[in-house]
């Protein structure tokens, strides 16, 4: 049994994706009396007991947690219930997607009719056709299939690929995500990201009017997003063991 | 719903129209979406080819195949309130009814079905789980070789299926441990059916998933196997002899055993009659087997190390909570032999702990010392260095508890001692050869134990009076130590004492590793099992050189000399003689040269040393005239 008596969110993160946060707050933790030898433990598999579901008191669910009991004192409950209350502060990494929120996650199936999206290695969204910007054609390139923009040729999502997107609904009990790539902020992380430095890249040069360096640096930036993208995907692995 | 054939576009597929994937796809869809403006015909054709289900023409399968498949291109399109006819068929399918064609589209829709949004997902993984067992009347087909052909192809189909729907969506196997406790058969359910769906959740445990699932599933099963075993009252095994005995007695009728020699005898003979025809006995017998096999498929891939931790931890939440188990621990029993280093040594050292551990609960600490004990006597695959280092932990105990200086016998309140004293004669009973035979460990255990015996609380009259006549016979033969007083046991099974001690639980009388009544589990348990007719006392030490087949104990000695050449330089041999030259008493002598005829002998325990196997199980000290 676990009650929040407070419960804020602290540092809305650092973190580049939104609907992860870290929030401080106070509980209280009401023990069986039959684990009294074993306090922390219990502790620990109460709040265990809370992981990767959704929590309404939270707001969101909880991937991680770092607990300090506060006090030696417990509050014994009176009357029918033999349980005792211990107050605790604790530490919640929280991940609580809201609608039109920009999220990320890795591409792990991909049809004519929907791309199937995993973020943070554990919650799933699916993006269907129809919510999928018309500029992403879908194609099958040496047996591979894909989605390609058809204003950008370099904008391309397939199987592996990280991409962002737009939240349009959350499933809170099974933790699903209905997506949509219609905002033209949307698409493949590496694409976006390296599209604003392009542009970014291409003002400068542009004053500087020296084209065939430019042509160099975009060569050299070509291979940029490859070893973001892995970035990303080891810091992810990351996060998924220390979770 | 008295439609037609529906006059699909892929029907036409005989007339060699041709069409192209997407082009029934997009029919499909048509069909879906026609719903919401109101025109529902060729939604209802739909949802009518789901229907066909028995005795299909072959057309009607190609229909169904490919509407199947179709069905799973267009997933995005069916909407939970509109289709719900459409979906409530495709979820009443049993893949067992099709062939494998029809069987694998049915499973990628389902797949397609789960990930496509999460409100789906539960009622697939339910279906899929519902494909654990087969309909009704396949369950009789089930020992035909079609039988067998059509379940490996729909269990590999399901269980495919989780893995995917798992890769898509990283928390579904969470959800499906709950599903799949949810739809476990209750014990009431056809027999069968239980058994396939057991193997399923073995199989689960085995599986891909398994990492994420498998100790749920481990979990679930051995709480299946004891609810089972809790429905067989110890009634049905004791019937009426509940007085003559638990620790029940070898040979009774030797006449009776003699002419009905091809089968068991004894008590066992007459327990397992009474549990023939038990129904529920024999599902838990098949239930048990399939768990053993398990097991051998996990150490064949070694992983047995990993599962037994989760056997463990079951067995300490259900298992010795549960009221004088009967079949359930011959799990842990078997999954000891097949890893005798170290599970057999774990499991054994989690029950000293428990035991020593004051911070136990009473019953629990009885109860482990009694499955202690139980385990040491009768699992033949255990080396003699570790009975003894755990029987030094038990002396140990004893001792250091018998330090604390109060009062006199009180079965009542010293009942965690008088169990650990009797946990350890038990043991004695059948190994105190092997220890009388390494001087060392004479040294060690047996000395100390006479302390512990003349202790003013006075084990010897508080434990049961089977097992102390038995022990005393044995050490007096030994000449370990004899007793001033005589007992007079009368061949009682217990005594008032010992049900004192014992509590209402009568943990006094609880043997677990007695021999199994089940007749296809002590098949895989014989092997490795120690009866009492394998044990050589040591008051029948004359007859050492004529019956050495089929003794546990010289291998034992054995196996600890070899353990111990350092130690003990010439073995076994020199130890022998010094037996004979250390006890110069004459009684021990005499005993040696004992004028009680051979054949004596042997008539008295059925020729069983030539016949091990064949042999009762449940130990008796004689107490026929001529052995005292």
């Amino acid at each position: 049994m676990l009650k929040s008596s407070s419960f804020s969110l602290g540092h809305q993160s650092q973190l580049k994706m939104k609907g992860l946060s870290v929030a401080d707050a106070d509980l209280v933790v009401y023990v069986h009396p039959s684990k009294s030898r074993k306090v922390s433990q219990a502790i620990l598999r109460e709040l265990s007991s809370l992981l990767f579901k959704f929590n309404e008191a939270f707001d969101g669910v909880l991937l991680a947690y770092d607990v300090n009991i506060q006090d030696k004192q417990a509050k014994i409950l009176s009357g029918v219930h033999p349980y005792f209350g211990l107050r605790l502060k604790a530490n919640l990494l929280l991940f609580s997607p809201k609608s039109d929120m920009l999220l990320e996650g890795k591409v792990v199936k991909l049809s004519q009719e929907s791309i199937h999206v995993i973020i943070l290695g554990f919650s799933s969204a699916i993006i269907t056709a129809q919510n999928i910007r018309g500029e992403f054609k879908y194609k099958t390139k040496d047996e591979e299939e894909l989605f390609a923009s058809r204003s950008h040729k370099r904008h391309v999502i397939k199987v592996g690929t990280m991409i962002r997107f737009l939240v349009k609904s959350f499933d809170e009990e099974i933790l699903h995500i209905i997506g949509s790539l219609m905002p033209a902020h949307t698409g493949s992380i590496c694409w976006l990201d390296w599209n604003l430095e392009e542009i970014s890249e291409f003002d400068r040069s542009a004053t500087k009017s020296r084209g065939r360096e430019w042509q160099e640096d975009k060569t050299f930036e070509g291979t940029t997003p490859l070893s973001y993208n892995n970035h990303i995907k080891k810091s992810k692995k990351h996060r998924i063991t220390e979770d | 719903m008295g439609l037609e054939l529906p006059k699909y576009p892929e029907m036409e597929e005989d007339n060699f129209v041709n069409f192209t994937d997407s082009e029934i796809v997009s029919h499909v869809k048509d069909a879906l979406t026609s719903v919401l403006s109101g025109d529902s015909n060729s939604y209802n054709q739909l949802v009518a080819v789901m229907h066909h289900s028995k005795r299909l023409a072959p057309d009607e399968v190609a229909l169904l195949e490919t509407t199947l498949k179709a069905l799973g291109g267009a997933v995005s399109c069916i909407d939970t309130t509109l289709h719900d006819s459409l979906l409530s068929a495709i979820f009443s399918m049993s893949m067992w009814n099709y062939g494998p064609h029809v069987a694998d589209a049915l499973a990628e829709l389902i797949v397609s079905l789960a990930i496509s949004n999460g409100k789906y997902l539960d009622l697939c993984l339910g279906m899929l789980v519902s494909n654990f067992t087969p309909p009704p009347y396949f369950l009789d087909k089930l020992k035909l070789p079609r039988g067998l052909e059509r379940k490996g192809q729909v269990l590999s189909l399901v269980h495919a299926a989780f893995k995917k729907i798992s890769d898509y969506i990283p928390l579904a196997p969470l959800r499906l441990s709950n599903i799949v406790l949810q739809g476990m058969p209750t014990i009431y359910h056809k027999d069968r059916a239980i058994v396939i769906y057991v193997e399923n959740m073995l199989k689960l445990e085995s599986g891909e998933i398994g990492e994420l699932v498998g100790s749920t599933m481990l979990m679930a099963v051995v709480d299946q196997l004891i609810e089972l075993d809790l429905e067989i009252g110890w009634d049905a095994i004791l019937q009426d002899d509940f007085s003559k005995g638990i620790f029940e007695m070898e040979l009774e009728d030797v006449d009776e055993v003699e002419e009905s020699a091809e089968q068991d005898t004894g008590e066992f003979r007459l327990s397992r009659k009474s549990l023939a025809g038990n129904s529920i006995a024999e599902l838990l017998d098949n239930l048990l087997v399939l768990t053993f096999e398990h097991l051998e498929s996990c150490e064949r891939a070694g992983r047995l190390a990993k599962v037994f931790e989760t056997l463990l931890q079951s067995f300490q939440i259900t298992v010795m909570s549960a009221y004088k188990s009967k079949f359930t621990q011959f799990v842990m029993f078997y999954a000891c032999a097949l890893d005798p280093d170290y599970c057999g040594m774990r499991f054994a050292t989690m029950l000293a702990d428990l035991f020593v551990q004051d911070s136990h609960p009473q019953p629990i600490r009885m109860s482990a010392v009694a499955y202690l004990a139980s385990y040491l006597s009768r699992a033949k695959f255990l080396s003699a260095s570790l009975i003894s280092s755990m029987l030094k932990r038990l002396v140990d105990w004893c001792l250091e508890y018998g330090k604390t200086p109060d009062g006199d016998i009180n079965p009542n309140a010293h009942r965690v001692f008088y169990s650990g004293c009797q946990a350890i004669m038990y043991v004695l009973c059948f190994r105190m050869k092997v220890f009388m035979d390494v001087p060392r460990l004479k040294m060690q255990l047996l000395m100390p134990m006479e302390q512990i015996l003349k202790h003013k609380l006075n084990p010897l009259k508080v434990c049961l009076p089977s097992v102390v006549e038995e022990f005393l016979r044995q050490s007096k033969a030994a000449c370990l130590f004899t007793v001033s007083k005589t007992f007079v046991f009368d061949g009682l099974l217990e005594s008032e004492l010992s049900r004192a001690f014992g509590g209402l639980e009568r943990l006094d009388t609880f043997f677990p590793f007695d021999p199994c009544l089940l007749k296809r589990c002590d098949s895989f348990i014989r092997p490795m099992f120690v009866f009492w007719s394998m044990v050589k006392p040591t008051y029948d030490d004359a007859y050492d050189d004529d019956n050495d087949d089929g003794s546990s104990d010289d291998e034992l000695i054995q196996d600890f000399v070899n353990e111990n050449e350092d130690i003990m330089d010439d073995g076994v041999a020199r130890s022998f003689d010094e037996q004979g030259l250390d006890l110069d008493e004459f009684d021990c002598a005499l005993k040696k040269m004992s004028i009680t005829p051979k054949n004596g002998f042997s008539y008295k325990f059925g020729g069983g040393f030539q016949e091990p196997t064949r042999m009762p199980c449940r130990i008796r000290p004689s107490t026929s005239p001529e052995s005292l």
